[in-house]
């Protein structure tokens, strides 16, 4: 029985499955659930609807939530990256060590998001040029970029940023729009159409379907995956830039543990993890719902890890429930 | 078991929550911690629950991250602004990241402090150290001297030569040993904060020194290896071992005798300290400013120095007589 399930889910063609069918309604329930964890914050803690009170929540999820947009589509495409934290240490390592040299601003988020793709890049050869598996090539970049980051910072902290590089972190564009919040949306848009308006998009879910059909069909499937590597290398390096503008200086256990929250974020938003399917919309309502939750547990003063069994069943939950729907 | 309390103690914390505005009248001290489970930061909220029952209109709201991460702290930080609690008062897991965050909190008029783990100056208003280097380095020789009524030989086990805090600590101790006539420091050694390398240098001590009478070590490892070592060479009562130590670490070398009695910071002290303060600066009783003298109740005064830090008192110290009650906190 398990074998007809596995063969049955190594079929390519979910497009007219009914696990896709599930999947677009998939956008509704997590519609239904932000709008749910919306009203029930608003009731229980009086301080939630207030407007500034809103744009400091989402400080809570902008930096990761711009990774898992790229996150996503390497995702669907069938790969995964979770040096995306170390890569972030390495990025705001090397903004550092520009820092004391005397760079200034522009220069500063040149050098984040250089390092950022070359890091990308690395993963990118090793995986589609080489075709090594990922998981086990970004655990190893995880540490090999993280301990980059120890071996020049040890026990130190970059601190004494230019005063105008806070304005990525801490910086409003209009009112109560931060710079981070404005960023995430273009990104997110950005995403949205080259993932669901174009032929890119397109071979990046007929890679996480069936590679090797894609490649018999003419798609060049190592450069899509390569780009997908360099896109989830230059959003960790955007987010490096924000991060540690936000936070004002780097220390090499910066953004420790992102990675999952990364992966869970875009899970969440319906992306299948085996790949071949999901939506930036998905991954954006993710986004949403775990930042309030966050937020929302966090003006409660719920202990910390209430909030992290609540991710974990809702995490757990959206994997059970495509499948529970494919038994029927 | 320790989750489902938990998860029942934020269950009723939801409901006081919900019943938050009838409490309005009530002083709103948050105790920030480096992340929740660790027995160190679970009794300072004790001493924080023992002050807000002294104060009277306090209610205490003891948080943290999951993870000791200034990102997590920082989430906690931007939910207790958006709060409007009246004074944080943090441990930091990241001196200077943790800083933005808390300079936001005293734009809109939040009285912050750090205790323990400090931030950076810019993001606080002052820093409670648990003790000064002057206080340590007293207290390590003064255990050792109590119990040495007619003098004798003395022997440090450090760290590492390199270890900052440790060698500041022996150089403080150095310059009160004339205070303490009869009690003569024959060698410095070091263990590198490795067990086995601080129980050989314990070993190496006890053979070179015959007349050796005590063996400090103002570290939590060296300590520990130096009474396993006094022990398995059967001369309880002859070589005592003391310095800075862990009480759940320590419980059997006191039991053993091996270690008559150590010190080391007092969490409980310290969180009852961190949440007067706290109260004192918000309510305006003080004003945190270089020379300022702050009333920490039960234990004092804090005198800030230039940069506003304070240390609160003495290390504490352990022995037989309360070892037990603080084995089971830290």
């Amino acid at each position: 029985m398990t074998q007809t399930l596995r063969t049955g889910r190594a079929i390519p063609d979910r497009l007219q499955s009914p696990a896709m069918r599930a999947l677009r309604s998939w956008e509704s329930i997590l519609v239904a659930v932000a709008i749910a964890i919306f009203v029930t914050n608003s009731f229980t803690s009086p301080y939630f609807l207030n407007a500034w009170n809103l744009s400091d929540a989402t400080f809570n999820f902008t930096e990761k939530a711009m990774i898992a947009l790229a996150m996503a589509l390497l995702i669907i495409s069938g790969e995964i990256d979770l040096s995306v934290a170390s890569i972030i240490a390495l990025a705001s390592t090397a903004m550092g060590v520009a820092m004391q040299a005397g760079a200034g601003v522009p220069m500063l988020v040149l050098i984040g998001i250089g390092t950022g793709v070359l890091c990308g890049a690395f993963n990118g050869i090793l995986v589609a040029g080489m075709g090594l598996p990922s998981i086990v090539v970004t655990i190893g970049t995880m540490s090999l970029f993280r301990g980059i980051a120890y071996i020049v910072l040890g026990d130190r902290a970059f601190t004494g940023y230019p005063p105008g590089f806070a304005y990525f972190g801490q910086g409003y564009v209009w009112w109560v729009f931060s710079f981070e919040l404005v960023l995430f949306t273009v990104l997110a848009v950005i995403y949205w159409a080259l993932l669901h308006r174009t032929s890119f998009g397109r071979a990046v879910y007929a890679i996480g379907n069936n590679a090797t059909a894609a490649q018999f069909s003419g798609i060049r499937v190592a450069r899509v995956k390569f780009i997908l590597f360099l896109l989830t290398g230059l959003m960790s390096g955007i987010a490096a830039v924000c991060l540690t503008s936000r936070l004002g200086s780097t220390r090499p256990s910066i953004a420790a543990g992102f990675e999952l929250e990364v992966v869970t974020m875009v899970v969440l938003g319906g992306v299948s993890i085996l790949g071949g399917s999901g939506s930036i919309l998905g991954v954006v309502l993710a986004a949403l719902i775990m930042g309030m939750v966050t937020f929302g547990f966090g003006l409660l003063n719920v202990p910390g890890i209430v909030m992290s069994i609540f991710l974990g069943v809702l995490l757990i939950s959206v994997i059970a429930l495509p499948r529970l729907f494919g038994r029927k | 078991m320790s989750i489902m309390k938990k998860a029942l103690a934020s269950a009723a914390m939801a409901t006081v929550m919900l019943a938050q505005p009838a409490l309005a009248d009530d002083v709103r001290i948050a105790l920030v911690v480096k992340a929740l489970g660790i027995g160190f930061f679970e009794a300072a909220n004790e001493g924080a629950q023992e002050a807000a029952a002294e104060l009277g209109d306090v209610e205490i709201i003891y948080t943290g991250p999951t993870s000791t991460t200034a990102e997590g702290q920082i989430e906690v930080i931007n939910a207790l602004i958006a709060q409007g609690v009246d004074a944080i008062a943090i441990s930091a897991n990241d001196p200077d990241a943790v800083a933005p965050a808390l300079q936001r909190a005293m734009d809109r008029g939040i009285t912050v402090i750090s205790w323990d783990s400090g931030v950076a100056p810019a993001g606080r208003q002052m820093h409670l150290n648990p003790s000064s280097p002057e206080l340590i380095g007293n207290t390590i020789i003064k255990l050792a001297a109590d119990h040495l009524p007619d003098g004798g030989d003395v022997a440090i086990l450090s760290a590492t030569s390199t270890s900052t805090n440790q060698n500041i600590w022996i150089e403080e101790a150095t310059k009160v040993l004339p205070d303490y006539p009869g009690i003569n420091l024959v060698a410095t050694v070091y263990g590198d904060d490795l067990a086995d390398k601080s129980y050989r240098e314990a070993q190496g001590l006890m053979s070179t020194y015959p007349d050796l009478r005590a063996i400090i070590a103002p570290t939590t490892v060296g300590i520990l290896a130096a009474s396993q070592a006094v022990a398995d060479a059967g001369k309880i009562g002859e070589v005592n071992v003391t310095g800075l130590g862990l009480p759940s670490e320590m419980a059997g070398a006191v039991e053993s005798g091996a270690t008559v009695s150590f010190a080391i910071w007092n969490p409980i002290d310290l969180g009852y300290a961190a949440t007067m303060i706290s109260y004192n600066l918000l309510k305006g009783e003080a004003t945190a400013e270089p020379g300022a003298t702050i009333s920490m109740g039960r234990i004092g005064e804090a005198v800030l120095d230039e940069n506003n830090e304070a240390a609160m008192s003495d290390p504490f110290t352990y022995d037989a007589s309360n070892i037990d009650e603080f084995k089971s906190i830290f």
